[in-house]
Order: C-alpha cells, then structure tokens, then sequence
C-alpha cells in the first residue's frame, strides 16, 4: 500500500472547448487524509470532484485511484461515496432504505444489510430514524443521513460538495465536529469542497487553494495561512493588509509614501518592485520604543468584535491599515482619534514580487 | 383572523356557487333523471291515484280502466302522450300500440270500460299491464338502472337478467372498459419515453419540443379524427403508402374497425399523457441519477430502482388522465369505428338525440360516472404512498 490514494496527472477539462476550467491539474491525495478544496466560486473546484466521482470526463491527463486509472471507468464501478450539497436522498424511500440502497445493489445479504444501516445510523447520532421519511427530516439531520449513505459501502475515497452550504452556521460548525469525529474513526479519505475558508481551516489535513483552474498552493492550514505562496492565497484566506513597496536590499524595503520597512530575507533583487502583505492580527499595538518597525499611527475607526477589536488605522501613509486588538484583558477600547504605537515583528511580514 | 376567514369565503363564494352550477347540478340532475318516473302519474293522474288504491289482485275496478280511458284521450288530444308512450313502450314492447289505440278511441268506447278496452286491445285485459302501470305510478324506477345493466323486472317484481339475444349493455361496458384501457397503456407507454426525452433537453430545445406535443391542441378533436378519416379509407394515405412499400398487396379496409378506433383515440390522447409526465420529470433533480450511480447502481438499476419510482406520479396522473377522457369519448369512435366499436358515450348520445329517453342517457351517464370514479380511487389509492413521494421538499 502505497501513501498515494489518488492522482491527477496534468488533468484539463473544458465545457465549451475554448476556456478551460480546469487547467493542467497535478494532484496527489495521500489515504486517509483529509483534503479540501478551497477556492471562490467558479474555480472549478466542482468540476475536479465530479471527474474524480466520474461524471465529468477530463478533457485532457489521467486520474489514478490505487495506481489503477479509473478516468475511463464509469461512475457506478469506481466505488466512491459521495455526498452532494442538496444531499439527494431518493424522497421515496426511508431513511433505511436509503442507507440500504448502495449495500442492496452490493447484494449483500438482507440480515446484514440491517446490522450496517443500524450501525450506520448510530454512527450519525440518528438512531431510530430510520422508518421516516427523508423530507421528514430537519436539513442538517437529511445531510448526516447523506453522510452515512456516502460512508456505508466502506469505499475508500468519499468526496464531499459543500454539503454544509445550506446549513445555518450553528449547525454547520456541530455538522464539521462530527465529520472530523466520523473521519478520525474510520481513517476513510475524505476530499472536501468548499468556499468558506474558516471550515477548511477546521476540517483539513491538507487544503488545495484553487483560482482559475489552477492550484495556487496545496499545504497543511498552517502553512497556507502563514506562508502564502501568492498574493491570491494571503488573500483569499484571512485578512491582510497590502502594501507595494520597492526592494532596498535584502532584509529591507521602502514602502510607496517613504517609510522603511525591516523583514527576513525575502530573497529578491535590490530596485525590484514588491507587494507587502501584512496580518492585521500581527500588528503589534502600544509596541515599546525598540519594536521593530515601529511607527505612531492614528486610530482612525475602532469595531467592537467582542472578542477582539478592529481597528481601522492611519499608517504609511494610508488609512485603511487595520489591526485587530485582542480582548484578553477587560479594559479600555482604543478611541478613534487616538495615537497608538505599533510595530511589526519581521517574521509578519510576508513580501512577494510585484 | 376571523375577519379575513370571513372575507376569504366572501371572495371564494362565486367561485363556490359556479362550480355548484356548473358541475353538480347538473351532475345531480343526470343521477335524478337516472332513476325519476313521472311520466305515467304526470299524464295519468287519476288513473294513477285508483292503482295506488289497488291490491293487483286479478284486475283493477272499473273505474281504472274508465280513468285510464279519459286522460289517454285528454292528453292525446293535448299532444302530451308521446313520453307516457315511449316510456310504457320502453319498459314492455307494444304498449305503445296499446296505448295510442285507447286514446284515439276514447270519445266512442262505451261502457264498461272494462269490457271495452280489452275488446279493442287484448294487452289492457292482462293484469301484467296493469301492474306495470301501477308500478310505474314513481316517484322513483330502477328500471333504467337495471336495463342499463342487462336486467329487468318482472310484472311480479323479481329482478331478471335479460334472455341473452337483448343484452347489450354489459358487452358495451365491457368494451368501453377495454378500448379506454388498451388506449391508456398505448399512451402511457408512448408518452413515458417522449416525456423522458423532453424532460432531458435542454432550455431551448425543450421548449420546442413541448410546443410541439401542445400543436395538436390548436385543432379540435373533431378536426384530428376526421383526418383520421381521411388517412384510412380505402383509397387514403395509409393504404397508399403501405401497398407503395410492398406491404400490403390490396388496400385493408381500415375505417370501420376496432384499430382505427384505438388508433384515432391514441393519438387525440398522448398529449395529455406527456404533460403530466413531462410535469413531474422536469422537477426531478437530475443529482438522483448522479447519487445512484455513486452508490454503484448501473443504468438500468438507476431507472428501475430511482427515476422510474419518482416519475411513478406523473405517469398515474397521465394514465388517469388519458382514461378518463378515453371513457366519455364520443367523437373519435363515431367517426372511424364501426357498430361494434361504439363506446357508452355514443350510446347515450343516442338515447338523448334520436331516441328522447333521457332516464335510459342518465342511467348510462351514472354507470359512466361511477366508472370513472371506481378509477380515481383506484389511482389515489395507488399514488398513496408515490404522491408526496415525487415532491422534493
Ligand atoms: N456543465 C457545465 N457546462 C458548462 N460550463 C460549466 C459546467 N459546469 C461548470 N461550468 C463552468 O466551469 C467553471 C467552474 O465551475 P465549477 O462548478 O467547477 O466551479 P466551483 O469551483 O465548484 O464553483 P462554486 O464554488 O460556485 O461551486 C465555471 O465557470 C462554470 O461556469
Ligand atoms: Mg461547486
């Protein structure tokens, strides 16, 4: 058994033969991780489900499951559970024979069949549920119902599209506990689609940035998060403050109003044009003298967040540097108009070429 | 709340009272006009009024047959026999005769009436007569419902299948029965493939095909049987073609036959087949099909076990549909079928126009409509469990 559950080998897709909306896909998915892909909508994050799941045909590479390419395999034999967004559970059967449904077409024997679909059940938190119909069932209760039927076939590769979109954010959040729980327990590899980034931070082993088609940056949360291989994904993944910037030398740069800004090495050539981005929460405020770049800078908006405040400050020469304050302690909130000194540790400073 | 209850019903009132009018009035005349037997005690009331008196031992008194004499005389002269005449000669043939010669003679029978109304026909001397003019006295007959199911009375009241030369109505149900059935699976089995197909298309090309299946309707049934007649007669299009193709050496005689009959009506029918399917596929979310097919369902296990159980409503809905107006079809039949391929309706329309015997047109109408009844129950029965089934929610 290799690590390598699945790859995607320079796969292209294209709807109308001109654009495509997957463009020269290499992927690899590790067994048993837990991998999202993360991207705005129309990125074709779908579009690489779907031809995983086989209902779309890639237009051009190949896809391996097991070694074993499965791109010319028709859907019903590639033995993949998947969990669609409007959960499609057939409205006229029951819960149970909805779960019965993959096992049945499995022939597998009728006494079993009840022991997997109770345990099946169970395992969603939905036991004695089963007699009932699916439109009897309240959205986050059909979607778990979805979750088992996906998962009680024991396929080795479950992929999910953004089943938790049409659920309100209380119910989503308890929905990813679970899936995080119902993942750990059965060490299934789950390939996970979705646009709100905070639940691929949650969920994900690994997240797949995706615009236009592309990768932008495959790499653990943390590492997404804190080292952005592009400005699109420091983007497209939490706040940051943007900056352009000249380069001065190598750990230095000079901001476009004239202020010097100290980083690591950043490892671009001196005169070379670079866009600074900044995390507004590693803005250090009421800094010592000694900070690295230190500066004074005007409060200029201040947004009670409860546990945390946004502020909305006047730096470099523009106003829209925001910087969030934690509330660890009670205490006074900064007052628009005030001074506050901040500075920035190097290490927050993320530079990329312009 | 209780004041938009109140405006609600207020608004909903006209509507309410034209259905009442428009549906069961009349529907609740026909099942009324099935059973009601007023022409003897209209015409011959106080013939009517000694015979309720009577014991229908031997014959009735002499004042019976004087009574009988003087308002069969009455009403003749006054034009009003004619119904009292077809519905005696109705239930009992020759009454008629029997009848109309009293009446003429009336002015010159001399008395006792007892003696001369026999004299001049033999029918007033048996007491079957006379009891079947006492029991005809109404307000209520099952006369037409019987006969309307091959059954009669006899004078002494036993209810009697008809000798097996006069039966009629049975065969005539059962053939309606079977052409309206014989045409629903036809229709249903055409439609379900077009309404799939229909169903898949997508948003141009579906509306076009819809257009199409909806054209036939822009021309009246009439139009499209009387076509029909045209393509199927000896010397028509059909025989053409198919002698042309070496199918056939000699023209068929085509017209005339039970086929043209199911033919003409299949194709005045299949669109309201397609629309109700077509209805309740087009709601059908094609992820099903992708969901079964991740759960390993091959194609024809996806049709079987998901999108023909989930397009089960529309094709009851179109069945039902198609039945039902099958069963009451009057046109297509009378055109291209012959004598033994007429349906109910043409035999009822028969009753009204030629014949004028509306209690034998009711008696049908109300088998008619309890066939038709019998079927939407069956159907909702059946679409019990299916109905809310189809509807995503
Ligand atoms: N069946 C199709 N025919 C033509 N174009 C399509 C089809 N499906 C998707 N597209 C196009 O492909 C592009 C990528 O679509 P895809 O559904 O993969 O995006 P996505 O990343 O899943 O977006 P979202 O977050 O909105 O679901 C889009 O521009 C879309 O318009
Ligand atoms: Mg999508």
């Amino acid at each position: 058994m290799t690590a390598t559950l699945v790859r995607f080998d320079g796969v292209s897709k294209s709807y109308d033969g001109r654009t495509r909306v997957v463009a020269e896909l290499d992927l690899e998915i590790r067994r048993g991780e837990f991998l999202t892909l993360l991207g705005p909508s129309g990125s074709g994050k779908t579009t690489t489900l779907m031809m995983l799941a086989g209902f779309e045909d890639p237009t051009a590479g190949s896809i391996t499951l097991e070694g074993a390419r499965i791109d010319t395999v028709p859907p019903h034999r590639r033995n993949i559970g998947v969990v669609f967004q409007n959960y499609a559970l057939f409205p006229h059967l029951s819960v149970a024979e909805n779960l019965a449904f993959p096992l049945s077409i499995r022939r597998v024997p009728r006494a079993e069949i009840g022991r997997r679909v109770a345990a099946a059940l169970s395992m969603v938190r939905l036991p004695g549920l089963g007699g009932r119909r699916p439109q009897q069932l309240s959205g986050g209760q059909q979607q778990r119902v979805a979750l088992a039927r996906a998962l009680i076939f024991n396929p080795p590769l479950v992929l999910l599209d953004e089943p938790l979109g049409a659920l309100d954010k209380q119910l989503r959040e308890e929905l990813q506990a679970e899936i995080r729980r119902i993942h750990a327990e059965l060490g299934v590899t789950m390939v996970y689609v979705t646009h709100d980034q905070s639940e691929a931070l949650t969920l994900s082993d690994r997240i797949a940035v995706f615009d236009q088609g592309r990768i932008q940056q495959l790499g653990t949360a943390q590492a997404v998060y804190e080292t952005p291989a592009n400005p699109f994904v420091a983007g497209f993944i939490g706040e940051n403050n943007r900056l352009p910037a000249t380069v001065l030398d190598a750990t230095r740069l000079r901001l476009a109003e004239g202020s010097m800004l100290a980083t690591l090495p950043h490892g671009l050539q001196a005169g070379a044009a670079a866009l600074v981005s900044i995390r507004p929460e590693r803005v250090l405020l009421e800094a010592a003298e000694a900070a690295p770049n230190a500066a004074a800078a005007r409060v200029e908006e201040v947004v009670y967040l409860g546990d945390h405040c946004r502020l909305r400050m006047a730096w470099a020469g523009r106003t829209d540097f925001f910087a969030k304050l934690p509330r660890q302690q009670a205490g006074q909130v900064p007052q628009a108009g005030t001074t506050l000194r901040i500075a920035i540790p190097e290490a927050a400073i993320i530079v990329f070429p312009a | 709340m209780r004041r938009t209850n109140l405006l609600a019903a207020a608004l909903i009132a006209p509507l309410l009272l034209l259905i009442l009018g428009s549906f069961l009035v009349p529907v609740g005349l026909t099942l009324f006009r099935a059973v009601a037997d007023r022409e003897v005690v209209a015409t011959l009331p106080e013939t009517s009024a000694i015979l309720a008196g009577w014991d229908g031992e031997g014959l009735p008194p002499e004042a019976a047959f004087a009574a009988l004499a003087r308002e069969a005389g009455a009403a003749l002269q006054a034009r009003r026999i004619g119904d009292l005449a077809q519905r005696l000669n109705f239930e009992r043939t020759g009454l008629r005769t029997a009848l109309l010669r009293v009446a003429r003679a009336a002015d010159r029978l001399a008395a006792p009436h007892a003696q001369s109304l026999p004299a001049l026909d033999a029918r007033w001397g048996e007491r079957e007569t006379w009891l079947l003019l006492q029991r005809a006295g109404g307000p209520t007959t099952a006369l037409y419902l019987l006969r309307a199911m091959d059954a009669t009375r006899t004078p002494q009241g036993e209810v009697r299948a008809l000798p097996v030369e006069e039966r009629l109505y049975r065969t005539l149900f059962l053939r309606t029965l079977g052409i309206s059935l014989l045409v629903t699976a036809l229709c249903v089995l055409l439609a379900y493939p077009v309404a799939a197909a229909i169903a898949g298309l997508r948003p141009p090309w579906s509306a076009v095909a819809l257009t199409l299946v909806l054209i036939p309707f822009w021309s009246s049934v009439l139009v499209r049987s009387t076509a029909w007649f045209v393509l199927l007669q000896r010397e028509g299009p059909v025989n053409g073609a198919l002698q042309a193709l070496g199918m056939l050496e000699a023209p068929v005689q085509m017209l005339g036959t039970r086929f043209a009959v199911v033919l003409a009506l299949v194709h005045v029918l299949l669109p309201f087949a397609i629309l109700p399917m077509h209805s309740v596929m087009k709601g059908l979310d094609g992820t099903f099909l992708r969901a079964a097919a991740s759960l390993g369902a091959n194609g024809p296990q996806r049709f079987l076990r998901v999108w023909l159980p989930l397009s089960l409503p529309g094709v009851l809905a179109g069945g039902a549909m198609v039945f039902l107006l099958s069963v009451g079809m009057y046109t297509a039949p009378a055109l291209v079928g012959g004598d033994r391929d007429q349906m109910v309706a043409w035999f009822i329309a028969n009753f009204m126009n030629r014949d004028v015997n509306w209690g034998m047109a009711a008696a049908l109408s109300a088998y008619l409509l309890a066939m038709t009844g019998a079927m939407v129950g069956l159907v909702r029965v059946l679409t019990g469990g299916v109905a809310q089934a189809g509807l995503r929610g």
